[in-house]
């Protein structure tokens, strides 16, 4: 009973269940939000690799953010969050009540990676956290790879599956586009690809530039030069991060991870991953930053835990994210229950009928 | 770079290092994760400051009072590392009895000469014990014994030879006072000099609290000594100043005082804007220096090779500059080959010889003049990039030719179709003669070369691709022109050729007529032309000789092709191989990774500490050793004292670390070289709405300023009409984008990630001023007016300076304007004027003066109209701001008309 009830929540091994018999380790991310400089130099390799064109030329207005979410054309994207003292204090304060809840594991010495052991001699002077005037929060987002991801589990063509690496990946030629999959994703991560009709907000998309540049722009705005710049592929095709399943199948490491010049981006086995971050969130405590916190390591979630983690320095919707993401599938079970309840009662009922007409 | 990692601490100021340098800042990442404290020291929060530790806002150009107050701080409190500053620094030497400090004549040294607006600098000497023979008895001269005017070394931005080694002396021979008690030693000189820089005053000019200097003050002083090591990182938020050569001069006598030089995890990060912009001072792009910082000659002083070489650098003083002799042979034998002879002095009238300042800004004016006919642009934009976008496309327009190499149609090859001044009816397209050129640019995959980075280290590119379509590598288009200009001479007698015909021009090309540019690497490093290593590749700098016996076309890089391997290409990973990383490119001088580390050692030569080991020596072997290539005479033993008067590497005793100097000491007073002043001292930028807190002396009486009708400033301090242009603006790169555009504006994938030209403003400043976040400001300068959309954001910090709120308004520089780019903008530079340190001739563009107001600018005649009402209300005329000393009773305007 177990086995079948982890197919639809809580911890289990993906790439098992969807009965690859290649046994690789599940593959991941972390992402420590902590020490990204908001270079996004992610979000340009993960672009360059994939051919994923651009997405639209509009300043947002929101901190040096003009990507504004993930979606077709945007697998990577980096969220700057300006805050000032107020802010910051109640996500310090957020973040004690959650060590007091005894969220973040308290490490043991033998989780210690080499990389990660405190300095024999830490910085004299002024070492407090104080609470500063302001700080810029930068995170780089990307699709989860969840343990238990809804957009594969209501694919009815089969094109989105589960790789031996447990990510889960879109196959472009086999998408019909129906769309089930975004409605599905409790994160906002996949989308259609929008084609001439363009991107939403300025109807105007300038395709991939990797045949060099085109001919003939113009002030902010400019035309379309799709046309003379090769033709953005797979429009109304739903698309995401694969993390670089192409890349992994070479044994190399995702274009985001491999560009991040600060190691913020963190690609391996999602087991150690989670275990440098259980490190690091432990290692921040140490120094004060209650704020600290991660996402997606925890296994009885509502998506069984994510391949992507993250350590936040602010509550998750802070940064854009779902404080409690639930895959569609996790309420299967209490709903066949609640549907099964309903139809006894239902018979009880009419059984009761017939009971009190036999009378 | 790596060598960041072991800094205990790191202040960055001047620099947006995250933004600008993301590469490089994850040592500083790495050195903060093994606990290093990070200060960000910016007029802005940036992506830089929400990595650090601790962000200190600070009102721009106003950073030598800061590092002044720290270097009280320093002394005052004798937090000093005083067995390094004794014997490492000239702080026992002692300076001319005729010395005035700018204390004593209210913002002035003495030696300034009202007539030329620049300085004699010969009162601020080295005493000497021998006065014989000298101009001025009782100093120690220039390498010729005499005292060149600050005036004629202006015109030749002397400054900038400085970038191997320090100004020549006539001889080493100074007088000490080991105790630092006597008046007349540095020491004393420096503790008078800064006495009245003190916390209060940073809080009054620099808008620091209190507070925050103690912060910082502890953080530098506690992570210095001989256990732990501090770095300072900076970029052009120090440079592009009019005192911008002595905002680092006044980091380096703090990391002299705090004993942080020569050390690992210590020193002066020069972070370089580019790919190989070290290597473009190396081998340089300037009008006036030769490869390896050797001056070029000018007219009337270096009328002979004699002349020139007693110039350079005199036998008699210390270390190894006294070789410059055998540089200077070495690449006349490089240029000329077998025509240099020691008859006709190395075919030294084949080198042209200035005859004034030719740097960027008197080019642009002499273009305006009618004076320059064609001009080439190499990988540079300045019609966005350059100070004075306007100044810079109108004097384009007056040029016969234009040659535009680049990756695409850039502003500035198309000002004369598209550019502002088209829009305004200043210039109409049908009226510009230029013809215009455009020959495409190889990009550096399609060619193999070297980039010499920020830390002087060479590393290799090699071709992965050919060029598409008519691109060329610039290597192949300067063979090219080279060929062909001396295939059209070939025939000529005529005297004034023999420069072009007598050169070197014989590299092997591949099929396509690429030259090959390992050769050209093996000519730089140079080769034996005598013996029996004839043919062979030098090894180091020192086999260099003065009789024609070797060649090379750049003596710091000796090396770097030594037994004929491209050491350029080493490229062993990081993993196998210790932190210095030797194997990994070429670091000149001789891949020396730290300068002067001799300093790393104390006067014995052991290490100063466990923690900080890094050169040494080794008593047993009798040599320099450690993780490092030693930068000191391999065998000379910390005990070795020369005989009195030896000139030379011979010179230098066991304890003289700084090799470059003429004296082997690190310089906290500059006896020569610094045009502006032996000592950094604070004054106002060219246009600042604040008043010189210090002295009466308003801003830098040695810069370099341009009185003309289209190089307007705004009043400054107190005076009328300051008013009109309220807030200090200073312009600034994002990650997003690379300078003025020309490799990121025409890519989709860079523009929309920063789409738009916008200004960034506090929450404070738009209450003020009406301003939106989202919406469009107009920015108002005595130059131009612009327009950009509005950034409101806390990350911008009113400061209170004396009482009174000043707002700072920050401009991305990277957008122009034009129609070819995926996205396109106002230039933040049109902003700016033209206004210049005295030392190497860099324009002031990291503070000016401005207005705001909401709304998009006006087109056409009424743009021009709302700058020159602007201009009037505030009075501006060709007089405003160009006075050079001010403040003073006798004080006398020195400008011209134009």
């Amino acid at each position: 009973m177990g086995f079948w009830r982890n197919q639809l929540s809580g911890p289990t091994n993906p790439a098992a269940d969807a009965a690859w018999d290649r046994h690789e380790a599940r593959k991941g991310f972390f992402t420590d939000t902590s020490i990204c400089i908001g270079c996004k130099a992610c979000e340009v390799a993960c672009k360059e690799w994939n051919g994923v064109p651009e997405d639209g030329l509009d300043l947002l207005n929101q901190s040096y953010d003009n990507t504004g979410a993930l979606g077709a054309s945007t697998w990577r994207h980096v969220a700057f969050v300006e805050q000032t003292s107020d802010r910051i204090e109640q996500a310090r304060e957020s973040g004690r009540r959650l060590v007091a809840l005894g969220m973040p594991t308290v490490r043991g010495a033998d989780q210690l990676t080499p990389a990660e052991t405190p300095p024999a001699a830490a910085a004299p002077g002024p070492t407090d956290p104080a609470i500063p005037d302001m700080r810029w929060l930068m995170a780089s987002d990307v699709c989860k790879h969840c343990t238990h991801a809804a957009c594969l589990d209501v694919c009815p063509t089969g094109a989105l599956f589960r790789t031996e690496f447990g990510t889960v990946v879109v196959q472009d030629d086999v998408c019909n586009g129906c769309g089930y999959c975004v409605a599905a994703c409790p994160f906002g991560v996949i989308e259609r690809r929008r084609g001439d009709e363009g991107h939403e907000s300025t109807g105007q998309s300038h395709g991939i530039s990797i045949k060099g540049a085109p001919s003939g722009g113009s002030h902010q705005n400019p035309p379309s030069y799709a046309a003379s710049n090769g033709e953005v592929k797979n429009v109304g095709i739903a698309q995401k991060c694969t993390l670089c399943y192409d890349r992994l199948g070479a044994g190399q490491t995702p274009a985001c991870a491999q560009a991040c010049p600060t190691t913020s981006i963190k690609f391996g086995d999602l087991d150690e991953l989670r275990a440098t971050a259980r490190a690091r969130v432990a290692e921040l405590h140490d120094l004060g930053f209650s704020e600290a916190r991660l996402y997606g390591v925890d296994d009885n979630d509502g998506v069984g835990g994510t391949g992507s983690t993250f350590l936040l320095l602010d509550e998750p919707e802070i940064y854009g994210l779902p404080p409690d993401p639930r895959v569609t599938t996790a309420d299967l079970p209490d709903m066949f229950r609640k549907a099964g309840y309903a139809g006894l009662a239902m018979l009880g009922l009419a059984a009761a009928s017939f009971v009190g007409r036999r009378r | 770079m790596q060598d960041l990692s072991n800094a205990d601490c790191i202040v960055i100021q001047g620099s947006n290092m995250a933004e600008c340098h993301p590469v490089a800042y994850q040592w500083v990442m790495e050195a903060r994760l093994k606990g290093a404290k990070v200060i960000h020291i910016d007029p802005r929060f940036t992506r830089t400051s929400a990595t650090s530790d601790k962000h200190i806002p600070i009102r721009a150009g106003s950073d030598v009072v800061l590092l002044g107050a720290l270097i009280n701080h320093i002394l005052s409190n004798e937090l000093y590392f005083k067995e390094y500053v004794v014997a490492y620094t000239n702080a026992a030497t002692l300076v001319n009895e005729d010395f005035q400090d700018t204390e004593d004549l209210d913002g002035l040294f003495s030696g300034y000469d009202d007539e030329k607006g620049s300085y004699k600098q010969d009162t601020w000497a080295y005493a000497s014990d021998d006065g014989a023979g000298d101009e001025s008895p009782g100093t120690i001269g220039g390498p010729d014994a005499g005292h060149e005017h600050g005036d004629s070394q202006s015109e030749r931005s002397t400054g900038e030879q400085y970038g191997s080694g320090g100004p020549a002396l006539e001889h080493a021979r100074v007088l000490r006072d080991e105790s630092l008690a006597d008046p007349r030693t540095v020491f004393q000189i420096l503790k008078r000099h800064y006495a009245r820089y003190t916390p209060e005053m940073v809080a009054d000019t620099c808008g620091i609290s209190v507070d925050d200097f103690h912060y910082l003050a502890r953080a530098v002083t506690e992570n210095s000594g001989r256990e732990r090591t501090t770095a300072f990182v900076y970029a052009v938020g120090w440079t592009q100043h009019t005192l911008g050569a002595q905002f680092i001069r006044t980091a380096a006598i703090v990391q002299l005082l705090l004993g942080n030089m020569g050390r690992p995890g210590g020193g002066i990060m020069a972070l370089r804007g580019h790919a190989s912009i070290q290597g473009s001072t190396d081998i340089p792009t300037l009008y006036n220096l030769l490869p390896g910082y050797l001056a070029m000659p000018v007219a009337g002083l270096h009328d002979t090779w004699d002349d020139y070489l007693s110039a350079l650098a005199n036998k008699e003083q210390k270390g190894f500059w006294a070789n410059a002799d055998t540089y200077a042979v070495s690449l006349m034998k490089a240029w000329w080959g077998k025509a240099a002879t020691a008859e006709n002095d190395w075919c030294f009238d084949n080198l042209p010889r200035l005859t004034g300042a030719h740097g960027t800004y008197q080019t642009t004016m002499a273009m305006l003049d009618d004076q320059v006919e064609g001009y080439f642009l190499l990988g540079q934009n300045p019609a966005v990039g350059s100070a004075h976008g306007r100044m810079q496309r109108q004097a384009m327009s007056h040029l016969k030719w234009l040659v535009v190499r680049d990756f695409n149609m850039i502003e500035s090859a198309t000002f004369w179709r598209d550019g502002p001044e088209i829009a305004s009816g200043e210039l109409v397209t049908e009226d510009i003669q230029t013809e215009v050129f455009f020959l495409p640019a190889a990009a550096h995959t399609e060619k193999s070369g070297s980039f010499t980075q920020t830390q002087r280290m060479l590393q290799w590119h090699h071709q992965a691709v050919q060029p598409p379509g008519d691109c060329q590598s610039e290597l192949q288009f300067f063979f090219e022109l080279g060929r062909r200009v001396r295939e059209l001479l070939a025939d000529s007698s005529d005297e004034r050729d023999r420069p072009l015909l007598d050169l070197t021009w014989d590299y092997p090309t591949d099929e396509h007529g690429d030259p090959d540019a390992e050769a050209v690497l093996a000519e730089i490093n140079g080769r034996h032309l005598a013996g029996d290593k004839e043919g062979q590749p030098l090894s180091a700098y020192t086999e260099m000789t003065a009789d024609g016996s070797t060649s090379g076309g750049c003596w710091i890089y000796t090396g770097v092709y030594a037994d004929g391997v491209n050491h350029a290409a080493d490229r062993k990973p990081g993993r196998e191989q210790d932190l210095t990383a030797l194997d990994w490119g070429w670091a000149w001088p001789a891949n020396r990774r730290i300068l002067y580390n001799r300093a790393s050692a104390d006067p014995e030569g052991k290490p100063w500490s466990e923690r900080k080991k890094y050169i040494w020596w080794d008593v047993e072997n009798g040599k320099w050793t450690g993780h490092d290539v030693p930068d000191f005479v391999p065998d000379k033993a910390p005990t070795f004292r020369p005989e009195p008067g030896t000139g030379g590497p011979a010179g230098l005793a066991g304890d003289d670390p700084f090799v470059m100097q003429a004296d082997g000491k690190g310089w906290l007073f500059a006896p020569m070289g610094m045009l502006d002043g032996p000592l950094p001292t604070h004054y106002e930028p060219q246009e600042s709405p604040v008043r010189n807190a210090l002295y009466a002396q308003q801003s830098n009486p040695a810069r370099k300023v341009f009185p003309r009708n289209d190089n307007l400033w705004s009043p400054s301090g107190d005076a009328p009409g300051a008013d009109v242009y309220p807030f200090v603006f200073t312009t600034y790169r994002l990650t997003e984008h690379h300078t003025a555009g020309g490799m990121s504006r025409w890519l989709p994938y860079l523009s929309e990630l920063q789409p738009e030209f916008f200004c960034e403003v506090s929450p404070e400043l738009a209450a003020e001023r009406g301003l939106e976040n989202g919406g469009w400001a107009t920015i108002v300068s005595a130059r131009a007016a612009i327009e950009a959309r509005v950034m409101v954001t806390e990350r911008m910090t009113p400061l209170l300076i004396s009482g009174r709120t000043i707002h700072q308004i920050g401009l991305p520089y990277h957008w122009g304007v034009g129609r070819d780019a995926v996205v396109s903008g106002d230039a933040a530079n049109d902003l700016l004027g033209v206004a210049l340190d005295p030392n190497v001739q860099i324009q002031e563009s990291k503070a000016g003066s401005c207005d705001i107001v909401p709304g998009r600018r006006p087109g056409g005649d009424e743009l021009l109209r709302l700058v020159a009402e602007y201009q009037s209300r505030a009075g501006s005329t060709v007089l405003t701001g160009n006075e050079l000393r001010t403040g003073h009773p006798e004080s006398s305007p020195a400008t011209r008309e134009d």
